[in-house]
């Protein structure tokens, strides 16, 4: 029973990266209607700014600044992308989006491959979420137990401030209708670079609390933006509640399955996916597209 | 939704001849390469890969769909020739035929999943299910996992073409091409081609005048996914050996990047990107990752500024279509 409960918290945890990224991927495409390829690198960026922070013998700055330090400098990165490039691609086809995205990611990952080669680098776990608890059925490391309590506050957060707050309400009123809300004198493309800086950030948010667990690797990202696709083909991206909920429940029964039958653990999301689209072929929260 | 070429010529009489020239033009150059001294070991593999892009642009170029797996077809196909070539000892045109009818039977399957959902998501799905097929080839044992089946043998083709001479494995290998390019060509410019541009320009209105557009789109998929099961048969005679990296999704990413460099929807633009993205590969080896950061800038230049790619600028420029 150890184990199983153990592979349930790496899902957990696991599913705490599906969430926050799709849910990344899911604001960014309504606003920008751009699926953002580069989602992957630029979580890989907030595990390596992190480290960069903390290795930079004037600086040395630990995880806890980092943990909003790190997303906000990718944050802006990614700001600087879309008023450099990503805004020209306003009015063509939506395939443009994910190639130019996709050309920035290999730009990202080719560049930290050259410096660091393909090798983790280690991150040490803060002093304060060292070591464990003995939960009577289990043992809990500190820190995953975090990583799981922290993501899902912050996407929570994420829904909250996008459904039940004002500013959330003029970003649901720019994704459905933008002439209309630019009328009422709201600075529209302002607020498209802010979203697109919000789901960088969440992704890069993501990539700091793996720093730990995964050890900082340039194509640490390469490989998960594949599996958080076929995450959002299953949930659907027309809704905040649904990414979340479908992230954490896929990487659960990842988890699962690496206890149940460990040959399939690398491809029982996309067997999922093929299930969902044979069943249900517009997604669990399913919107056309 | 905007079209992706914003420039539909009429198909006139005086257009096919202009692309019956170029097309002798190629083939007669392609035909002197033994005779020229390039390496026809690089020419081989351009070729390969130039009819896996043509064979992707039929979808995205004319059916506006846009697969991000197509190294899935490539490398099944490879997989399976190498493994009838190998272990069952088939000659080299049955091996072939195994492979391309590995490729069919899984553009069927995945055809079949991935064409119930459009646009962005149909790019997405079908990378989820090149990367499913990707750890399947890990794990399975008949592909050896990462050391790939090696030392294929060529065999002789037909009981009288020995492959193992590069001279003769060169003109097979440009038949094949040319073969595969014209069944290409025929189908752009066939009634069915024509519904599938009327799709991807628009499919309400297609759907409206009554036609199944699913259906379309689907058979296209199956034709774009046997034909490049066919480059990626011929490619295992050049390479002898059938690897993982022809199911990865970066190979997916070349054959994208070829298609955009040489020109969306154009007849050869395929061709020649496919060349120029060998051809930068080749001379750039020694640079280590620097050649992902040049592909990616070149993503980055084509989509910004260049969209219509080479062949579709030069194209647009003389008001023909190519």
């Amino acid at each position: 029973m150890q184990a199983l409960y153990a592979q349930l918290l790496v899902g957990l945890i696991n599913g705490s990266f599906y969430a926050l990224l799709s849910l990344g991927l899911a604001v960014i495409f309504g606003m920008l209607n751009i699926i953002n390829f580069a989602h992957g690198a630029l979580y890989m960026m907030g595990a390596f700014v992190a480290y960069f922070l903390l290795n930079n013998d004037y600086l040395s700055i630990g995880y806890w600044p980092a943990l909003l330090i790190a997303p906000i400098i990718v944050g802006i990165f990614g700001m600087i992308l879309e008023r450099t490039m990503l805004q020209w691609l306003t009015g063509l086809d939506h395939l443009y989006g994910l190639l130019l995205t996709f050309g920035i990611a290999l730009i990202v990952q080719g560049v930290f491959q050259n410096y660091f080669g393909s090798s983790g680098l280690p991150y040490a776990i803060p002093d304060q979420l060292k070591g464990g608890m003995n939960l009577g059925f289990m043992f809990l490391p500190i820190y995953r137990g975090w990583v799981v309590v922290f993501s899902l506050i912050v996407c929570l957060g994420t829904w909250f401030l996008i459904e039940k707050t004002r500013l959330g309400g003029y970003l649901r009123a720019a994704t459905e209708n933008p002439t209309l809300v630019r009328a009422f004198g709201i600075n529209v493309p302002r607020m498209i670079t802010l979203t697109y800086g919000l789901g960088v950030g969440l992704a890069a948010l993501a990539g700091v609390l793996s720093a730990p667990i995964n050890q900082v690797r340039p194509l640490m990202g390469a490989d998960l933006i594949i599996v958080v696709f076929a995450v959002v083909v299953i949930g659907g991206m027309g809704s905040i509640m649904g990414s979340i909920i479908t992230g954490f429940a896929l990487g659960v029964i990842e988890g699962m399955t690496k206890y149940f039958y460990p040959e399939a653990s690398n491809t029982v999301v996309f067997v999922l996916m093929v299930l969902v689209l044979l069943v249900k072929p517009t997604g669990l929260t399913g919107r056309a597209a | 939704m905007t079209a992706l070429t914003d420039d539909t010529l009429p198909v006139t009489p005086r257009a096919m001849r202009d692309e019956m020239v170029v097309f002798v033009v190629m083939a007669l150059l392609l035909a002197s390469v033994p005779y020229t001294g390039v390496y026809p070991f690089f020419v081989m593999q351009a070729l390969c890969f130039a009819l896996l892009a043509c064979a992707f642009n039929l979808l995205i170029g004319y059916g506006g769909l846009l697969s991000f797996g197509h190294a899935m077809f490539m490398g099944t196909a490879g997989y399976c020739s190498a493994h009838a070539l190998k272990v069952w000892a088939l000659p080299p045109e049955l091996g072939i035929l195994v492979g391309i009818a590995a490729a069919f039977g899984l553009s069927l399957i995945t055809g079949y999943i991935s064409i119930r959902r459009q646009g962005i998501y149909f790019s997405m799905i079908t990378l989820a299910l090149s990367q499913l097929l990707y750890f399947i080839y890990l794990q399975a044992p008949f592909t050896h996992g990462e050391d790939g089946i090696q030392g294929i043998p060529q065999g002789r083709m037909f009981g009288v073409l020995d492959l193992s001479k590069p001279t003769v494995l060169y003109y097979v290998v440009l038949v094949g091409f040319l073969a595969g390019f014209l069944l290409i060509y025929r189908i752009i410019n066939s009634p069915f081609g024509e519904v599938l541009k009327s799709i991807r320009e628009n499919e309400p209105r297609a759907i409206s005048l009554g036609y199944r557009t699913d259906q379309y789109k689907f058979l296209a998929f199956v034709l774009s996914g046997t034909l490049a099961g066919f480059a990626g048969a011929l490619k295992v005679f050049v390479a002898q050996n059938a690897s993982l990296t022809d199911v990865h999704w970066s190979m997916s990413g070349e054959v994208v990047l070829m298609t955009l460099v040489g020109g969306l929807g154009t007849i050869f633009g395929p061709v020649v990107g496919a060349f120029a993205i060998i051809a930068m590969q080749q001379y750039l080896a020694s640079f280590g990752q620097w050649v992902t950061v040049i592909q990616g800038s070149i993503f980055v230049i084509c989509v910004l500024t260049f969209r219509r790619g080479v062949i579709g600028e030069i194209a647009h420029y003389f008001r023909r279509s190519l």
